[in-house]
């Protein structure tokens, strides 16, 4: 017996619940010499900037306990060629693809919105305004409710048509369901939560920070119970709002307890770098889990954990 | 692109010993031993299934042969340094180690027999020996450095010698051959020599050293970088240089996708910890 194992995200319908998250995939033709990448729910793309950029310096990465810093910045070749190579790409492959986007004012993300309006064989867009590693002024746009819902209204001002927005929130803020009200009311299909944390590393040997840009983005599996606190938080306050979760998701139960808690579909990051296989595992392990817990759909575990007992 | 010939496997270890500051370790990986090239690197997942060391390890192929019962064999030499090349060498014969290989690019390897010189530091000797039995048999003259902190530390394992016409060893502290590092008696053997192609592979200072005595020596130079990566397979964007393409336009470039075997002279050596004026997207 095989459960219905589809999902949506603001109108757009997904095969599976499993996505790959943003910067952890690349445009997905790494992964694809692994497994054909149809057998993802969707590639949800490394955040594109309007201009190619280079990234930081090295060292960008700092591995710590159950999980890494990272501080890439958004290294990319910007979104025409992005547009014309990547994409074009992904369609031939029959992947459904998720676009993210970031920028580093609100006419960057106007901008991006327009580039995207009118391109064929997206099914959602990904707005990451809360990547920590982006030089605004000190500042954040998933932060401050204001800046958060500025981001959103620009991209919903300008992207036209049915093409959901999904909105990637950072959990260092003191209440994230104040942010995720503030986007929701801004025009905000979805939620992917959530990005990384800002932590640092110093190394004892050099005593000085270990990456160049001192402090970097943790994620991996220590950063789970934090994913599961804020998914819960955001779906105890939007019963509605379909959430992309994500945080340290390794195997099938780590994305069965992002589910229970509210997770409508789950991206799979840093998992990927210690095992390119990681998603594929992760669905499997995901639906027999589902199956097993006694569910014949997916739909019907999402939130579960939220029931109020007879 | 990533290495077409890669493929990911559980891999029993052949056997495991201890050699000078290394471990020298075999692997069983059945027909991915023939696609290996000298240059080419591995990934292994280290620590086991409930270990908080989340990322995959790369560890450059020391050699990969056929064993005379048809076993693929895969080859590796181990710096037990950081927690999961230390957890590595604790595994035993008949322990399995989830692998990726071949991945990268490998050395070039030229048509006609020329004069070769082989520089390795410390561990980065690993895979000088099986590309200097490749260039043997293309006829090459083949003479070798290797230099490292100690003698401990130099890896030069008898059947190695065998495949070199001449061996130069430097220590920093005169442990063992001559006491310097490895860039200081690189002019007079290119000389005596007359070297056509410097192959290297080790730290950065050494690969930029030797760069610039490449430029000045009017030599080829094809190095093995080492920055540290998170996958090893194109995707955590961490293990980046700037470096010039074929079109002039100098990009961050991943090592494992696009080295960690380079042209030297591409390479723009940077310890700044700041991305260098000139590079795309800056």
């Amino acid at each position: 017996m095989s459960i219905n194992f589809s999902t949506s995200i603001g109108g757009a319908f997904f095969a599976n619940p499993i996505f790959t998250a943003s910067g952890c995939a690349g445009s997905g033709k790494e992964l694809s010499h692994f497994f054909p990448l149809t057998s993802l729910g969707a590639v949800v793309t490394k955040s594109i900037m309007i201009k190619p950029r280079s990234g930081r310096a090295t060292p960008r990465m700092a591995e710590t306990p159950s999980g890494m810093l990272n501080s890439i910045g958004l290294q990319g070749p910007g979104i025409d060629l992005f547009l014309e190579n990547d994409i074009p790409w992904l369609r031939d492959q029959g992947a459904r693809i998720i676009v993210s986007i970031a920028g580093e004012s609100v006419e960057d993300y106007a901008v991006l919105a327009r580039k995207l309006r009118n391109v064929s064989g997206i099914s959602a867009l990904e707005v990451n305004i809360s990547c920590p590693n982006v030089e605004n002024r000190g500042q954040v746009f998933a932060c401050h409710p204001d800046t958060a819902a500025a981001a959103i209204t620009a991209v919903r001002r300008n992207i036209g048509g049915e093409l959901p927005i999904i909105a990637k929130l950072s959990p260092d803020v003191t209440d994230i369901a104040l942010i995720a009200e503030s986007v929701i009311t801004a025009g905000a299909d979805g939620l992917a939560l959530i990005n990384t944390l800002l932590g640092m590393v110093i190394d004892i040997t050099s005593m000085a920070p270990k990456l160049s840009q001192k402090t970097g983005g943790l994620s991996g599996p220590a950063i789970r119970p934090i994913a599961v606190r804020a998914i819960y938080q955001v779906r105890a306050a939007f019963p509605k709002i379909p959430i992309v979760g994500m945080g340290g998701v390794t195997n099938g139960r780590d994305a069965f307890e992002l589910v229970l808690a509210g997770a409508n579909a789950v991206s799979i990051g840093t998992a990927t770098f210690g095992n390119p296989m990681a998603a594929i595992h992760i669905k499997n392990e995901l639906e027999e889990l589902c199956q097993a817990r006694g569910f014949s759909s997916f739909s019907d575990a999402v939130s579960y954990a939220h029931r109020v007992e007879e | 692109m990533i290495n077409s010939r890669a493929v990911q496997i559980s891999a029993e270890i052949i056997s495991n010993k201890k050699v000078g500051a290394y471990n020298h370790m075999v692997f069983a990986v059945g027909e991915i031993a023939a696609n290996c090239r000298s240059g080419n690197f591995v990934a292994i997942s280290v620590g086991g299934s409930s270990s908080s060391l989340i990322l995959r390890r790369a560890f450059a192929i020391y050699r990969a042969s056929l064993r005379s019962d048809g076993v693929g064999l895969l080859e590796l030499v181990i710096a037990p340094q950081g927690s999961g090349s230390k957890w590595l060498v604790a595994q035993d014969s008949g322990d399995r180690v989830d692998l990726i290989a071949p991945l990268g690019t490998a050395f070039g390897i030229p048509k006609e027999p020329i004069n070769a010189l082989l520089v390795g530091g410390g561990y980065g000797s690993a895979p000088l020996f099986s590309l200097a039995e490749t260039l043997k048999a293309r006829g090459c003259r083949v003479d070798m450095v290797l230099g490292a902190s100690t003698a401990g530390k130099i890896y030069a394992p008898l059947e190695g010698k065998r495949s070199v016409n001449s061996l130069t060893i430097t220590t920093d502290d005169g442990s063992a051959g001559i006491a310097g590092r490895v860039s200081e008696v690189l002019p007079a053997l290119i000389k005596e020599h007359d070297v056509d192609v410097i192959y290297s592979c080790g730290p950065m200072a050494m690969l930029e050293a030797i760069t610039v005595i490449s430029q000045q020596a009017d030599v080829l130079h094809q190095c093995s970088v080492e920055e540290s990566m998170a996958c090893g397979i194109g995707v955590c964007m961490t293990c980046v240089l700037p470096v010039e393409g074929d079109d002039g336009v100098i990009r961050m470039t991943r090592s494992c996708i696009e080295g960690p075997v380079m042209d030297g002279n591409k390479v723009l050596w940077n310890r700044s910890r700041e991305i260098p004026d000139g590079v795309w997207g800056k």
